[in-house]
């Protein structure tokens, strides 16, 4: 077997674990916030399907399966099918270069082959050079699946909904990658495998502590990016029907939804990756790994649910902006903020010499 | 494997052009261009640019096209309002490819030029950041905020219902 | 990408790219598509300066690139900012409608 076949084994291998991955995590995402934002509103959620309604999401799933797929009769066709195919296959772009958890060597069990036994492997699917560009870039190709979605079904709530939101998601894009500069300033890379081992050591060297501005810039314009509470005017659940996707039902309502769960998820990942520390727990003296299993992980997942949690948190806490209020807030706060912690950081940077 | 890319994308990228210049419904003509626009991000990735690469997909096909699909969205431009009409059109048009084929004829000339891709071509970010700073270009890409800042106001002013 | 034939055909690709935009320029009567068809032209001049960044090693090729996308931005601004006064004005997007000269 060439190094190329045993390399291509591998990257499918990674492919099919972090797309089942995701798929799995958004079914348990969707029941995990209904159930957590029922508990902040002192009521119970989900809980009959299965115990503690496990089952729900399963639920869910047959119930839009089985829903008549209905299209608008002046709907513009291509791009109402386009649309959700769009909008996940970006969502899904961009988990490409996210490594999710630690570089581990694979144990050398019997029955794996030779070439595979002892292999140092990561789930990242491509470690590019430029990763965190080629993540700007994926997030701004992420606009169209909106932008199609409201203008296809030709309906004024949609159209209305798809041009709103799609203002609202590059407005804080801008924002968004301002607050990576100072990142990649401080690790010297674009790579994000290079940001999260810079931050390795004790964990006041996270970057969340040393970056403040880059983190609350970063979580603003994040909730904005993947349209959550307070930032959710798009689907704008009480004012404008269910914005963009008032016209899709069925599994292309389902295609919608998930993209933006694994929005979610990814932008999650990402906040752990670059500002929380990654796998790296806080304290130099941990072991590396407990029986033979990478606690590289451990530290990682309790990361990303906090973040998650938080979101959700949010979600159940916060009332909606309103439209104005919303662009006024990104271009008129998030962005100077984020500028002003550039020049900053990189002045410190020029005047002594040290990144970080 | 590059070499079954590259033609795979440049097959794609002139197919959509063709749509661009073909299709009657302008929607389309944009995403077509938006599919072009990221295969030759793809092609700028092969040709060993990546920081380029990625420019053309966040500035062109993320936020160009973004404006233009705003533009025709807001514009309501359903109706299709193409095709040959007044004036004799379709004859400028075959007097129009005539001229590109003496562009292409042209290429050919070009094409006999010693092209050979260098040896120790880095172009990446780092290399690109450092020509940019450079003393050669640190003018222009200052004076180039001041374009864009430029065109903002103009275009603001220009869009207006009532100054 | 160390194929020799590669920058030729990069060079090729953007010829027939830089044709049909001039094309669509002349042949089509709506004006964001003539706009768009302008793009196309600029991308296919971008893409022979990358690859002749890419024949001669060096840098100020592709920097020259990074400033032909940004006067891109800028133009279809501005140049979509007109077409909208224009629109209000007479309502129609068609190129022919715009014509205030004589003969």
């Amino acid at each position: 077997m060439t190094p190329f076949t045993q390399e291509l084994l591998i990257a499918v291998v990674k492919i099919a674990v972090v797309i089942g991955t995701l798929l799995g995590a958004f079914s348990l995402m969707t029941w995990i916030e209904r159930r957590t934002l029922a508990f902040m509103q002192y009521r119970l959620g989900p809980n009959r399907t299965g115990p503690f309604g496990l089952f729900q999401p399963i639920a869910d799933g047959i119930k839009l399966f089985f829903k008549e797929e209905a299209m608008p009769a002046a709907a513009d066709k291509w791009a109402f099918l386009a649309a959700p195919v769009v909008a996940v296959a970006t969502a899904l772009l961009a988990t490409a270069v996210i490594p999710y958890g630690p570089p581990f060597s694979l144990p050398g069990w019997g029955w794996l082959p030779d070439w595979l036994q002892g292999r140092d492997v990561q789930i990242l699917i491509a470690d590019l050079e430029v990763g965190l560009l080629f993540i700007f870039a994926v997030t701004a190709l992420g606009v169209y699946g909106l932008v199609l979605a409201g203008w296809a079904a030709n309906s004024k709530y949609s159209l209305l909904g798809g041009l709103r939101s799609s203002a609202q998601m590059f407005s804080y894009e801008l924002a968004l990658g301002f607050s990576w500069v100072t990142l990649i300033l401080a690790a010297q890379s674009f790579r994000i495998n290079d940001i999260v081992a810079d931050q390795a050591g004790w964990f006041w060297h996270w970057n969340v502590f040393v970056h403040i501005p880059a983190f609350l810039v970063y979580f603003l314009a994040a909730s904005a990016e993947v349209a959550r509470i307070p930032f959710d005017l798009p689907e704008g659940e009480s004012e404008i029907v269910a914005g963009f996707h008032t016209e899709y039902s069925s599994m292309r309502f389902a295609l919608i939804q998930m993209g933006e769960y694994i929005n979610l998820i990814t932008v999650a990942v990402l906040a752990t990756n670059l500002f929380l520390g990654g796998w790296n727990s806080g304290v130099p003296a941990t072991p590396e790994a407990l029986l033979g299993f990478p606690l590289g992980f451990v530290w990682w997942g309790a990361k990303v649910a906090f973040v998650l949690f938080v979101f959700i948190w949010l979600r159940g806490t916060l009332p909606r902006f309103r439209y104005d209020q919303l662009m006024q807030f990104g271009w008129k706060v998030l962005i100077p903020v984020a500028a002003v912690w550039v020049m900053v950081f990189a002045g410190w940077v020029a005047l002594t010499g040290r990144s970080g | 494997m590059d070499a079954v890319l590259f033609y795979v994308f440049a097959a794609i990228a002139v197919a959509s052009a063709v749509v661009v210049i073909a299709q009657r419904n302008a929607i389309y003509s944009a995403f077509a261009l938006v599919v072009t626009l990221c295969s030759l991000a793809v092609i700028f990735g092969l040709l060993g640019s990546p920081f380029i690469a990625a420019l053309q997909v966040i500035v062109y096909a993320g936020a160009i096209m973004v404006l233009f699909l705003f533009v025709l969205m807001l514009l309501n431009v359903r109706r299709e309002e193409d095709g040959p009409a007044a004036g004799g059109r379709t004859l400028r048009g075959v007097g129009l490819a005539l001229v590109t084929l003496l562009v292409l004829q042209a290429g050919t000339v070009l094409l006999r030029a010693d092209l050979r891709p260098a040896p120790d071509f880095d172009a990446s970010t780092v290399e690109m950041a450092r020509t940019l700073f450079s003393p050669h270009f640190l003018y222009a890409f200052e004076a180039t905020s001041i374009l864009i800042l430029a065109a903002l106001v103009g275009a603001v002013v220009l869009a207006k219902k009532e100054l | 990408m160390d194929n020799p034939a590669f920058v030729h055909h990069a060079v090729l690709l953007s010829l027939v790219l830089f044709g049909l935009g001039t094309l669509g320029v002349f042949l089509r009567r709506n004006v964001i598509t003539v706009l768009m068809c302008v793009e196309l032209m600029l991308n296919g001049v971008n893409l022979a300066f990358v690859a002749f960044s890419r024949a001669h090693g060096s840098l100020d090729a592709q920097v020259l690139v990074f400033f032909v996308m940004v006067v891109a931005a800028a133009e279809a601004a501005v140049g979509l900012a007109i077409v909208i006064a224009l629109h209000r004005h007479k309502d129609t997007l068609d190129l022919d409608a715009f014509n205030l000269m004589k003969g």
